[in-house]
């Protein structure tokens, strides 16, 4: 509707020109807002991921914290003790994260059906916050498709420890230059509390989420 | 130092005790009340309630009287607060730099009782006895405007024979709210009925608050409800000595 | 042009709506104990956010500096999102709106819908409009769909069924899911949810949501969210229908570090939600391959026009000021009459409808001032209910309103001290037929509801005026006598009572 466009910018023009105090420049406008809050971390490494682990626990999240010659066993095991047997693992994931006896199904193999129907999930991610216990998905290699780490049960996510930043602010600096990608911040499982206030654990997304944090 | 007191319209009017120990207290600490006797209102309950229009020669009113005063104290938070909060931007659009100008002078001198105890005279200690289980209603515009925080707390801690006790949701309004109480009137009283609840079960005998207008509306209900806990500003518990009542009046 | 907010211009005054509401003590029990757990975990994680304040103010700044360019944020918007790929649409009210989006619906020939909760879809009465068009939407956010299942109304606007409690959200799913044995713990009535919906997820073509922000740089849209109902509407869907506010525009990818931060703190008492997703455009075999936005004025631009109640504007509806006003805390949120309630409802609401209606809301307030310091971008809702009193006043009240003329009576009272004086004698005298044993139980007009639950003390025999004036010309007495007879007639008060 281009009149309605036209008019709707026609009134705010108006609006604004009404306001007195005419304001400068958009640009000087915008680089004069205060930003006092806290940009950049102040934990060493060991602290920040201790943070990262708690906060995770602190959302219902299976954290297993493991090093990179454990890592294939550490996932292998995880899958067995729930029982996982139908996993999906993202497309261009590193080979050396997945066990090699274990039938992995490749993303690219399946349709909405077998997502609805399979045991789990295994991708990494592209950037975790210590502060909120979050990681985030931009969906490149590995991270898989958007629906892949929401229509399955349980996902898991292999997290490696240099991806950890301590605050958000950081986190997006991390993600600027993937800024249009689609992303994703997940902090535990689903969960609502919609029925008096008591937190619920898994609704629609996974009910389940594992961290493996590679340190 | 020489006080001017704002009494308050509905201290004046419905609460003289309140302004008598004021008095009382100022001077017992060796300070000199004076009251001009012009003042009437500071304008609040017709700004508030949107008659704005209306406020305005108050707000004029009150700032000649008190131009040349040392300090303005006033026993209400509320009334306080409307002059902080509102009369820099009511003088603004007046479009009067004089009265902008004595308004930006005189705000500075401006002190809430408790304020003036504290921050003026620097005393958290005044010295008063009140043998009585007591306790204190934290009003909005003390919280919330004046950020008064525990000031009036830790005045009535200091206060001799005094029982205080908490008051649970201390920062929850009463439901008091000026002409809200008369124009909601039924969901004021939800609000009383929560407040009067919190306030018996401290067992207290007396429920204090550096607002009478609040207290008024607190006070009533308990009157209503026959609940046995009398009300009292802040002033009347802080006038008193030990040697006021040293006749066995508060045996 | 029509401005509707959902059927608020229709509703009844505040304190009328609100009758009903403080007699249901189920419903109030419900509001309070819901309200009091998202406070406590509000006050927890602001608690331990050491730079909360700062971020406040950095989230109120920039939504202040987006509002003075907002003409020119919306069109770096449009541009993004259009060479990525997407559709914007401009809506001038309701009706346009819902025309676009049923058009929208019909165009890619779907018949149903799944909805993430929209504030806005309320606001012009969406579902209603698709409804009259054939086209059945689904609700999927849990509370969203205890309301719509159930045939109510959302009463608050980031938990919609808090006044609502186990055992009447399962008599609702025996009934409209047809299961009969369903038991009354929460999550075995979420389960039940997961169940009937996930049908829905996977079938239904065309997804509806709303944003929590719109970034202007990039043409990107967020949504923040807990139970995945959100993603699976934006992710599973061949085709994603977004409605926004103008106002829901910031300028930068980097804003969202601000507001990711103090929305979820705000709105659940979450250090972080599970789940926020954000987009641009359409993604080739990812997501929906069709994504519109329709961007709604109805009513914005005449806030915008105000300076004194612009900060409006400002809000990111996280719902903090409906959980800690001791007023809704009262009533919930349907005595509000409009999708919007509490504090934020109170101004937004009538300023919506150009306060022509919904006049009663600026004064469904306190002033406590609650609303205000838990505002995540420090909007003073205090200030611009003062500022909308005054527009009805101005603007509606006729001048032989009984309360027009008495406040203009007290106000030519106040301005001299001789007919103060005056009106104190006056009072004095004129109340003797009500009072009894030093009290006032039953006051005539507009004081009767004073007296309804409260008493009021007699009027004394001597103003503190008339006391100052008498001690003057006794001379200063150097004696506490008075203010001491008075602490005396308290001690006794009490000593009477005890």
């Amino acid at each position: 509707m281009p009149d309605a466009r036209a008019a709707i910018l026609d009134r705010i023009r108006a609006s604004l020109s009404a306001d007195p105090s005419a304001p400068p420049a958009p640009p000087a406008d915008y680089a004069a807002i205060p930003r006092s809050y806290i940009r950049a971390g102040r934990l060493t490494p060991e602290a920040r991921l201790d943070l990262f682990l708690d906060r995770l626990r602190d959302y219902d999240t299976h954290v297993v914290e493991t090093n990179a010659d454990s890592l294939r066993q550490t996932i292998a095991v995880i899958l067995q003790e729930h029982n996982q047997k139908k996993v999906i693992a993202a497309d261009s994931l590193p080979p050396e994260l997945l066990p090699r006896d274990f039938a992995f199904i490749p993303e690219h193999a399946v349709g909405l059906d077998d997502l609805n129907a399979c045991d789990g999930v295994v991708t990494v991610c592209a950037v975790a916050i210590a502060f909120t216990g979050s990681i985030v998905l931009t969906h490149g290699p590995g991270e898989g498709a958007r629906r892949l780490t929401l229509v399955p049960d349980r996902h898991l996510c292999v997290v490696r420890a240099e991806q950890v930043v301590e605050t958000v602010p950081e986190a997006f600096d991390r993600l600027l230059p993937h800024a249009t990608h689609p992303l994703t911040f997940i902090s535990g499982p689903s969960a609502t509390a919609d029925i008096e206030m008591t937190r619920i654990r898994g609704v629609h997304g996974p009910r389940f989420l594992d961290v493996v944090l590679v340190r | 130092m020489r006080v001017s007191l704002f009494i308050t319209c509905y201290n004046d009017t419905l609460f003289p005790a309140t302004g008598q120990a004021v008095v009382h207290l100022i001077e017992r600490l060796g300070h000199t009340v004076e009251f001009p006797l012009e003042q009437t209102c500071c304008g609040q309950m017709h700004y508030n309630t949107g008659y704005q229009q209306e406020a305005i020669p108050l707000m004029r009113r009150f700032v000649d009287i008190f131009r040349d005063a040392e300090a303005v104290c006033i026993p209400s938070s509320s009334c306080v607060a409307m002059i902080r909060d509102h009369y820099p931007k009511m003088a603004a659009e007046s479009s009067d730099p004089g009265l902008t100008r004595a308004v930006d002078e005189l705000l500075p001198r401006i002190y809430e009782l408790t304020e003036l105890l504290v921050h003026c005279f620097g005393l958290e200690d005044v010295g008063a006895y009140f043998p009585h289980r007591v306790t204190y209603h934290a009003s909005c515009h003390s919280q919330r405007s004046l950020h008064l925080g525990d000031l009036p707390l830790r005045l009535l801690r200091n206060v001799r024979g005094i029982d205080l006790v908490d008051l649970p949701n201390i920062d929850r309004c009463c439901g008091f709210g000026g002409t809200f109480a008369i124009k909601m009137g039924d969901i004021s009283a939800a609000m009383l009925a929560e407040k009067m609840k919190d306030v018996e079960n401290t067992g207290a005998e007396v429920v204090t608050a550096v607002d009478t207008s609040c207290l008024m509306h607190i006070f009533g209900g308990l009157h209503r409800a026959r609940a046995g806990v009398r009300m009292a500003h802040i002033a009347e518990i802080l006038a008193p000595t030990e040697s006021d009542v040293g006749e066995g009046a508060w045996a | 042009m029509t401005i509707r907010v959902s059927e608020a211009e229709h509703a009844q005054s505040f304190q009328k709506a609100a009758l009903p509401l403080l007699e249901d003590a189920q419903l109030r029990k419900n509001v309070r104990h819901a309200t009091d757990v998202i406070q406590s975990k509000r006050g927890i994680v602001v608690g331990g956010t050491p730079d909360w304040q700062d971020l406040r103010t950095a989230g109120s700044a920039i939504k202040a500096h987006t509002l003075r360019y907002l003409d020119q944020y919306l069109l770096q918007f449009e541009k993004a999102c259009t060479a990525a790929g997407g559709q914007v649409h401009w809506a001038g009210d309701a009706d346009d709106a819902n025309r676009i989006i049923v058009g929208l619906v019909q165009q890619y020939g779907g018949t149903e819908v799944i909805k993430i909760k929209t504030m806005t879809s309320e606001e012009i009465g969406l579902n209603e409009a698709l409804d009259h068009a054939g086209i059945r939407a689904h609700e999927t956010d849990l509370a969203e769909v205890i309301v719509q299942l159930g045939g109510d109304k959302s009463s608050h606007i980031v938990a919609p069924a808090v006044h609502k409690n186990r055992s009447q959200v399962r008599q609702i799913f025996r009934e409209r899911m047809n299961l009969p044995d369903l038991g009354d713990d929460p999550e075995e009535l979420t389960a039940a949810a997961r169940h009937y919906l996930r049908e829905k997820f996977l079938r239904v073509k065309v997804g509806v949501s709303g944003a929590n922000f719109l970034v202007a740089e990039t043409g990107s849209v967020c949504i923040v969210e807990s139970e995945g109902n959100g993603r699976m509407c934006l992710t599973l869907p061949n085709v994603l229908i977004s409605i926004a506010g103008i106002e829901k525009i910031i300028p930068r990818f980097e804003d969202m570090e601000v507001f990711l931060q103090l929305l979820p703190r705000s709105a659940t008492g979450e250090r972080m939600n599970p789940y926020n997703s954000l987009w641009t455009g359409v993604r080739n075999g990812d997501g929906p391959q069709h994504f519109h936005v329709v961007l709604l004025d109805n009513g914005r631009t005449g806030i915008l026009a105000d300076p004194e109640s612009r900060q409006t504007l400002q809000c990111i509806r996280c719902g903090a000021c409906l959980n800690t006003c001791p007023v809704y805390r009262q009533t919930g949120g349907h005595a509000y009459g409009s999708s919007y309630s509490g504090p934020i409802g109170a101004i937004v609401t009538p300023q919506l409808l150009q306060m022509r209606q919904a006049q009663s809301l600026p004064f469904a307030s306190t002033l406590c001032g609650a609303c205000y310091e838990v505002c995540p971008v420090k909007i003073n809702i205090p200030e611009v209910l003062i500022h909308l009193r005054g527009r009805v006043v101005r603007e509606q009240k006729s001048a032989l309103d009984p309360e027009a003329l008495a406040m203009k009576t007290a106000a030519a009272i106040f301005t001299s001290r001789t007919r103060f004086e005056a009106a104190q004698r006056l009072g004095r005298i004129a109340q003797w037929p009500m009072v009894s044993h030093g009290w006032m139980r039953n006051l005539p007009g507009l004081l009767g509801n004073w007296t309804r639950v409260r008493d009021l003390r007699e009027l004394p025999k001597q103003t503190f005026r008339e006391w100052w004036k008498a001690r003057a010309k006794t001379g200063s007495m150097p004696g506490p006598s008075t203010p001491l007879r008075a602490a005396r007639k308290l001690a006794q008060d009490v000593n009477d009572h005890a």
